[in-house]
């Protein structure tokens, strides 16, 4: 049932526009890349310190000096450039991203996320995540719609530390696509073979459904 | 007077224990590795590091957590190091998670002379708790402090004797702000050149940021080597 990691990646690209500068969290969002149109320049940040991220690299170009924020080699398109953190936050941090997608453990109605910490687990740090959720023109959610033992994620309020508070603009699940409006899950487009009752079965938090509702297209 | 350094060992002159250090690099992508090296060697304890990350088992910053050097680490992502997590879980190391650009902007207000800022980054989060909260203009924001070092430690791609700095790629990364932080700052570089011979328009570190500096050659090693078809 509903949309896999793919599709939700390819409904995501579908928000980006000619002229973007876009960053992309690990996961489902690192995805999103492959289903970016060719005829449009869009421009992917890496907050380690590039924009203009390519592909990974043939064995023979690997560089230990150009790599991604997870770390792993990857290459630069023309256009690209090179700077520091601070620049790299400034960009983040100023407004200047157009759009970020990231992954979550939890949102809730508010357009609060949780996605670094779970209490009485190892803790690793929010990297990057903070400051993208409050400063991006755009914070769109991709994520499962319940965890593994079905619960729902999107929830009346998160219950885990947050990462962000009101800062998400819309959660693309496996279900459908939800607008984050009046404090409610606006359904905007549902997943092909699911229908409204499994949706508001499976979500938590306020659901409203749109006048207009679609189906997703892929 | 001069800034050149034989070595990482005698560029380290007067490191002592329970010293503050901020270090350059972002997971294993430039960090200045001989340094490093030479801390372990030095065998100083109770340290407290600013750094993005703190390396991995067996290089980079992680090497000084087997000798248990580290008294505390700064950073915004620490998940790659598993001596790491034991001696946290121990308790035998205390570790600030900080926001990624929280961490840049305090290291860049600590070379600036700007003591603390706010931002909107943590606000309503377990990052903000027990710090001022201010509106400005309809916003909350997040006061910060800076972060200055007894010692900075940068890597660079070229340096020259007057301690002018070249980065490379995104080796950059943290390490323009942490040259900036250090009341001495030590730049580690794959190419030392004589003065005059980098361009005054490509330097991205003036050498009056740079106290000591000298040339080691880097292992560079690759943390993720990831390859299309």
């Amino acid at each position: 049932m509903g949309m896999d990691r793919n599709q939700i990646a390819k409904r995501i690209a579908k928000e980006i526009a000619d002229g973007f500068c876009v960053n992309l969290g690990i996961g489902i969002p690192t995805l999103v890349a492959n289903y970016i149109p060719d005829n449009l320049q869009v421009m992917l940040q890496s907050e380690n310190g590039l924009l203009g991220m390519g592909p990974f690299p043939k064995k023979e170009d690997l560089d230990p000096d150009l790599i991604n924020a997870g770390k792993q080699t990857i290459t630069a398109v023309p256009g690209a450039s090179f700077f520091s953190s601070a620049d790299s936050f400034a960009m983040i941090r100023g407004g200047h991203i157009d759009l970020t997608v990231l992954g979550a453990m939890q949102v809730d109605e508010e357009g609060s996320i949780a996605n670094w910490m779970v209490p009485g687990k190892l803790v690793k740090g929010m990297g990057g995540a903070m400051d993208l959720v409050a400063g991006a023109k755009r914070v769109i959610v991709a994520m499962s719609h319940t965890d593994k033992n079905g619960n729902p994620k999107l929830l009346k309020k998160c219950n885990l530390p947050l990462t962000g508070v009101h800062c998400i603009d819309r959660v693309v699940s496996d279900l459908g696509v939800f607008d984050l409006r009046d404090n409610a899950f606006e359904l905007i487009e549902i997943a092909p073979d699911v229908e409204v009752e499994q949706v508001q079965q499976l979500t938590e938090g306020k659901l409203r459904i749109a006048e207009n509702l679609k189906t997703v297209e892929l | 007077m001069t800034k050149v350094y034989t070595d990482a060992f005698a560029a380290l002159e007067g490191l002592e224990d329970n010293m503050t250090l901020v270090v350059g690099g972002f997971g294993l992508c430039g960090i200045p590795e001989k340094s490093i090296f030479a801390i372990k060697e030095k065998g100083v304890k109770g340290l407290t590091i600013a750094s993005n990350n703190c390396g991995v088992d067996d290089f980079g910053l992680g090497i000084l957590l087997e000798n248990k050097q580290i008294k505390k680490m700064m950073s915004s992502y620490v998940g790659e190091n598993a001596t790491f997590e034991k001696q946290l879980l121990a308790g035998e190391l205390e570790v600030e998670l900080i926001p990624q650009g929280t961490l840049a902007e305090r290291i860049r207000a600590g070379g600036a002379g700007i003591p603390a800022f706010f931002t909107p980054t943590g606000v309503g989060t377990k990052v903000a708790e027990g710090k001022e909260v201010r509106n400005i203009d309809g916003r909350d924001y997040v006061l910060e402090k800076a972060i200055k070092g007894d010692f900075a430690i940068v890597r660079a791609w070229k340096g020259d004797k007057f301690g002018n700095l070249v980065y490379r790629k995104t080796a950059r990364n943290f390490n323009p702000m942490v040259a900036t932080a250090g009341k001495i700052t030590i730049a580690e570089v794959e190419n030392l050149v004589e003065v005059g011979e980098l361009d005054p328009d490509e330097i991205q570190t003036p050498g009056v940021f740079v106290q000591r500096i000298f040339q080691a050659p880097q292992e560079k090693r690759i943390e993720f080597a990831t390859v299309s078809e």
